[in-house]
């Protein structure tokens, strides 16, 4: 193909979505509408799953410190501990501070008046990188010297690696049903302006027109089609989310929860909202295309 | 050149439409292509331009072989051969001149190019005052003219028509098949398929018939004579 060619199949491209006005509109409307629900959804799972990171990190495990260590030789573990891979941090609690915490916990209860600090041990409080490697990296605590005992909630850190699995999941079924959906529409369009065009493409391909040649407007169409649902299902995304963070920030019980900033998703959903529409536009239009091409 | 060299095509519901045909038309010839319906004059034509492969045998079209051209191969070989049709095929949503024009962007020419050829093409089948006419405000010959002209602006080395007199007139076929003629004349190889005995006879030309997929007769004349 000349590349003098190309303005002309370009144009020809863009004449087809005027041509088909209707269609083209329809298109654009149903892409946005399934962009949107894709948009909003990855900036739910994206902001779910940042609280449940953080809800992750509460989830602390216990390394008990043998009584008979020194302060110096109990706080020097701390060490051996932190340079663990999958250790975020290990902050050290004397005895007497977990003296004070229990007391606090338990506060008015006279069944523990009589507790020292000599009752309690040092310990320190090891926050993970990633809770589904809780069981080796306890293994690895406890074999540490001077260590005598590690508490592990390995329920609560199975509770969040399910929720997070089942965001994962979920999130990948939704996008990839709505995109399929998009890709069926957008085919319908362009196989409707092909339809339309039948004539022209027989005549086209009697004379000796090329494949590529005859494809290149109906790509054209789809890709334009595609990146218009993109870029204003982007803009509406970024205006609905801002508003609907202000409008959360206004409810006093939802304070609990910090959305992230659109800014902080920008890069993320430009990549995605330019990929769903070049890929619905330009595979939505190349799928269809294929069965006219046999004239 | 136009060679087909024991050609057989069935198809796959078991019908035989071609059973051993051999035939060559040489470059600059002019040949009508004549038989009933059923046949085998459209297969032949298929073969030709590509749009099937012979089932055996070796079909050579203007330096390619069909039975074994490669699907991005078949384009190049379409621009080698114009094709005329019985209905015209016209676009109707364009004029005369975009039709022509259509059909030259189709295989990549540049605007110049389009400029300088298209009003050569109209004049040389008399539409050159109708170039900005649409289809359908022609007459049915000219339509004709306008499809003709469409299979010649690329320049093929070979023209198929195809019943190109089907819908015509006496005085119009006439016209067609002068035009044809004249275009053979200028060293365009010409295949006509018709069912029309007179022009057949009137233009005394080559004849190729087929029956029941044989070539049953090949010859300057006496066909119908005999």
């Amino acid at each position: 193909m000349k590349v003098t060619n190309l303005g002309y199949l370009i144009k020809e491209g863009i004449r087809g979505i005027f041509l088909h006005g209707f269609m083209s509109v329809a298109a654009v409307v149903v892409t946005v509408a399934c962009l949107l629900i894709v948009g909003s959804f990855s900036c739910l799972v994206y902001n779910v799953n940042i609280l449940v990171e953080d809800l992750n990190k509460t989830n602390e495990i216990l390394a008990y410190v043998d009584s008979e260590l020194s302060d110096a030789e109990a706080r020097s573990i701390g060490t051996k501990i932190n340079i663990l891979e999958n250790v975020y941090k290990a902050e050290f609690r004397s005895r007497e501070v977990a003296l004070e915490e229990f007391v606090a916990d338990h506060e008015g209860d006279t069944a523990f008046g009589g507790l020292t600090a000599t009752d309690f041990r040092h310990r320190f409080v090891v926050v993970l990188e990633d809770n589904e490697l809780m069981a080796q990296t306890v293994a690895q605590i406890e074999a540490i010297p001077g260590i005598v005992k590690v508490n592990a909630s390995f329920e609560m850190a199975e509770g969040f690696i399910t929720i997070q699995n089942v965001l994962h999941i979920a999130s990948v079924a939704v996008i990839g049903i709505l995109l399929v959906v998009s890709l069926l529409i957008i085919s319908n369009t362009v196989k409707l302006a092909m339809y339309d065009r039948k004539d022209e493409i027989s005549i086209m391909k009697m004379v000796g027109a090329t494949n590529g040649f005859i494809r290149l407007p109906f790509v054209v169409e789809g890709f334009v089609l595609g990146m218009v649902g993109a870029i204003i299902s982007f803009f509406l995304e970024w205006g609905m989310y801002n508003l609907l963070v202000k409008r959360l920030a206004e409810v006093d019980t939802l304070k609990l929860f910090s959305f992230v900033p659109f800014t902080q998703l920008l890069a993320p959903m430009v990549a995605t909202f330019v990929a769903a529409g070049l890929f619905v536009g330009v595979v939505g239009s190349w799928t269809s295309i294929r069965k006219f091409m046999d004239v | 050149m136009i060679e087909f060299s024991n050609v057989t095509k069935s198809y796959t519901v078991g019908t035989h439409a071609l059973r051993g045909i051999t035939m060559q038309i040489e470059d600059g010839d002019f040949a009508f292509l004549v038989g009933p319906s059923g046949s085998g004059k459209s297969t032949i034509i298929k073969l030709i331009t590509g749009e099937l492969k012979p089932t055996s045998g070796t079909v050579h079209v203007n330096g390619y072989s069909l039975e074994r051209i490669r699907e991005r191969e078949i384009p190049y070989l379409r621009r080698t051969v114009g094709v005329v049709f019985q209905d015209f095929r016209l676009i109707e949503t364009k004029t005369v001149y975009e039709n022509l024009a259509f059909a030259m962007r189709a295989i990549g020419a540049r605007e110049q190019e389009i400029r300088d050829r298209v009003p050569y093409i109209l004049n040389l089948v008399g539409l050159e005052n109708k170039s900005r006419r649409h289809p359908t405000e022609l007459s049915g010959g000219e339509q004709q003219r306008l499809a003709i002209a469409r299979a010649l602006v690329n320049n093929p080395s070979t023209i198929i028509a195809d019943e190109p007199t089907g819908n015509l007139d006496p005085a119009r076929s006439l016209e067609i098949m002068n035009l044809l003629q004249e275009i053979n004349n200028l060293g365009t190889t010409m295949l006509v398929v018709t069912h029309e005995r007179d022009l057949v006879e009137r233009f005394g030309k080559r004849v190729i018939a087929i029956n029941e997929g044989l070539v049953v007769h090949d010859g300057m004349d006496g066909y119908y004579r005999a």
